[in-house]
């Protein structure tokens, strides 16, 4: 027996390429992600060294992005992003990768259609120029996100140069009261340590709390590790996370199934395995999470007041909190709940899986969103929007007041002129409460599904425990 | 890759904690499928009034930041997404260094990859240079790569960590695809050690 292994260090060792005096490692990708917005500027260096895509087999493309949420019978409106659609899709033409572009019927989100279609598998390094790839770690992938020169050398290279990361060990025992999510157990998570509190690390998610969630549940979790500043986070995979790849359309099948079971029973951490870092998180007592601020780790318990800055002793500490505040035009010192609702988007690549849709269509059922909110639904993928429609999710939300839109990253990131109007309040299903992220001058509340459907009913910031 | 070996220059100071790449560069400038242009964008919603027209109190449009080459940044530079348009947006518009006392793993990857160098340094020497800065605004310092050191104006050196290999990238003008590129038969030799081989371009149906 060798020295007992974290489930990130097994995955690396198995990816190292090559290891020479003075560089970093040379690090093998199983499944390279691509959509319009960060891989034109990669295919343009490609051409301009004369250079083909190494494994265009390992390499999947979709549009989700800049592409508008409005029916896809309409034609793309905004110039600049119709001309990157087209990009992206000529690109894969070219380079011979398959692609789901704006019309095909299995378009979505780049880290919801991974695993839904099965590309996503336990062991494998995953890699897309998204910060979200993180996702993808929910199988027990090693899966990170890169920035375009790097998207560039994936698909010359099938490799990137990488240095180890340390280990963090995150553990969730107990059990989560009703009413509360995944998500609320990652905001709880990134409001103790802060976004930067990961960095330089790869968390892995444990504990009893974490084993009994959903793949969906834990795609949310892994999803947002980035904003805790870790590059990558992941689960190791077990029974759930076999059930759900089975039979899945990339997924390996016959005797190549048992025997690639066989290998990802080997992966996760062995038993006196230590780690860099840790912490625990008591399921128990967690509360629906929600952020007052202008980053995902100004996050508070909903019944608890906006912290005040006054308290705090660093002065950039202490601005920046002051900053966040000025910016949100919140007051600090009482809770967020029954502060007003303009918008509220249940969507992104955190949130827009038909679990999530399920989960706030059982709320909306039968009820209507309060007339002053713009409720948005849209599904991560056409897959997914496809089962809630068979399920009559689409005419519960639509008889609610909501629209019901079309696959795409929509108000999570604001490109396809899905977005917040200034001083506009949101509570969004999405991962990012940055300043204008949603919309110059928009404003924020990151929460999850159920929270939002609960204050979009409502009009003001809800505590969903209050109506189920 | 333009080579970075040695540079003075004086300080942009962005007293901020946790800048991120939406700050940096908003996502609605990423619709381009080029590198350019970008330098116009860099800070934009900080950086304009409504209208357009430059917000005087922002510190890239006073004078004295004209020319600067070294943003001094609070904890935490370049959070949040992957874009490589933030390090472009930067370098663009003339910065070469951001100092800061951490910064977020991508950011840092990108940046390190368009030469432009992010030197992290301890917290009281931010402290000192913000508050240099605030009453001498022509105060400059030098970042000399090859020995890994931030010179003060008043003599001290100040050691900053820089990963070896990004080092000779750097200082010799070189990027990582020809290394990698090198290493071609070694690729080849682990993907024919490969059990299985996901397949992409396998139809849906089969």
């Amino acid at each position: 027996m060798g020295t007992p292994r974290t489930i990130i260090q097994k995955v690396w060792d198995n990816h190292v390429v090559a290891q020479n005096e003075g560089a970093p490692a040379l690090i093998y990708i199983d499944l390279h992600l691509v959509h319009e917005v960060t891989s034109p500027q990669a295919f343009a260096g490609l051409r301009e060294r004369g250079l083909k895509v190494r494994q265009p087999s390992r390499t999947v493309a979709t549009t989700d992005h800049s592409i508008p949420t409005t029916d896809r019978s309409l034609p793309i409106l905004d110039v600049i992003a119709k001309t990157q659609v087209e990009k992206l899709e000529s690109n894969c033409r070219e380079f011979g990768i398959p692609c789901f572009g704006f019309h095909s019927e299995h378009q979505g989100i780049v880290h919801v259609i991974g695993p839904e279609l099965g590309f996503t598998q336990p062991g494998m390094t995953v890699v897309c120029g998204d910060s979200h790839t993180a996702t993808h770690g929910a199988f027990g992938a090693l899966a990170f996100g890169i920035g375009t020169s790097q998207v560039e050398h994936v698909l010359a290279t099938q490799c990137l140069l990488q240095a180890p990361s340390k280990s963090f060990e995150v553990r969730v025992d107990g059990k989560l009261k009703p009413g509360v999510t995944a998500k609320d157990i990652v905001l709880a998570l990134i409001a103790r340590i802060g976004i930067g509190g990961g960095t330089g690390c790869v968390f892995e998610y444990r504990g009893t709390a974490i084993s009994a969630l959903s793949m969906e549940e834990r795609m949310t979790i892994c999803n947002m590790s980035i904003e805790g500043g870790a590059r990558a986070g992941l689960i190791a995979p077990d029974e759930t996370t076999y059930e759900y790849i089975k039979g899945r359309p990339f997924a390996p099948r016959g005797a190549d199934w048992d025997a690639a079971l066989a290998r990802w029973r080997q992966l996760p951490t062995d038993e006196g395995a230590v780690y860099d870092q840790s912490i625990f998180i008591d399921a128990d007592a967690l509360e629906p999470m929600i952020t007052f601020g202008t980053n995902p780790g100004m996050g508070i318990p909903i019944s608890q007041p906006v912290p005040t800055p006054d308290a705090i002793e660093d002065p950039i500490e202490r601005e920046s909190i002051q900053k966040a505040l000025d910016y949100m035009g919140i007051h600090s010192g009482k809770p967020l709940l029954g502060h007003p609702v303009d918008v509220v988007f249940i969507g992104s690549c955190t949130n827009s899986r038909i679990s999530d849709l399920r989960q706030a269509a059982a709320l909306l059922k039968g009820r209507k969103v309060n007339p002053s909110v713009r409720t948005m639904v849209v599904p991560g993928s056409q897959e997914v929007k496809r089962q809630a429609e068979a399920e009559g999710l689409d005419d519960v939300f639509r008889a609610a007041g909501a629209e019901w839109r079309e696959a795409g990253c929509s108000m999570c990131i604001a490109m396809n002129g899905d977005q917040l109007a200034p001083g506009q309040y949101c509570v969004s299903t999405s991962n990012r409460n940055f300043e204008g992220r949603q919309g110059k001058g928009g404003r924020t509340f990151l929460a999850s599904p159920l929270t939002a459907a609960a204050s979009a009913m409502a009009g003001v910031v809800t505590d969903v425990r209050t109506i189920l | 890759m333009t080579p970075f070996t040695r540079l003075v220059s004086r300080l942009v100071p962005l007293p901020i904690d946790n800048i991120d790449t939406d700050q940096i560069i908003p996502a609605r400038f990423l619709k381009t499928i080029s590198k350019e242009g970008l330098d116009k964008n860099l800070f934009c919603d900080w950086r304009y009034n409504e209208d357009g027209t430059d917000r005087a109190d922002f510190i890239l449009n006073k004078p004295e930041a004209k020319g600067a080459r070294i943003l001094l940044a609070g904890d935490n530079f370049g959070c949040g997404s992957s874009r490589e348009h933030a390090p472009w947006a930067l370098t663009q518009f003339g910065f070469r260094a951001v100092l800061s006392t951490s910064f977020a793993d991508i950011f840092r990857g990108n940046a390190l990859k368009n030469s432009l160098l992010p030197v992290v340094i301890p917290h009281d020497i931010q402290k000192e240079l913000f508050a240099i800065r605030e009453t001498n605004p022509d105060y400059s310092v030098e970042i000399d790569l090859a020995s890994q050191t931030l010179l003060l104006a008043d003599g001290r050196k100040v050691e900053f960590p820089v990963d070896p290999f990004a080092k000779h990238c750097l200082l010799n003008g070189v990027d990582e695809l020809g290394y990698l590129l090198q290493h071609a038969d070694q690729i080849s030799a682990y993907e024919a050690r490969q059990p299985w081989a996901l397949n992409t371009a396998q139809p849906l149906d089969g």
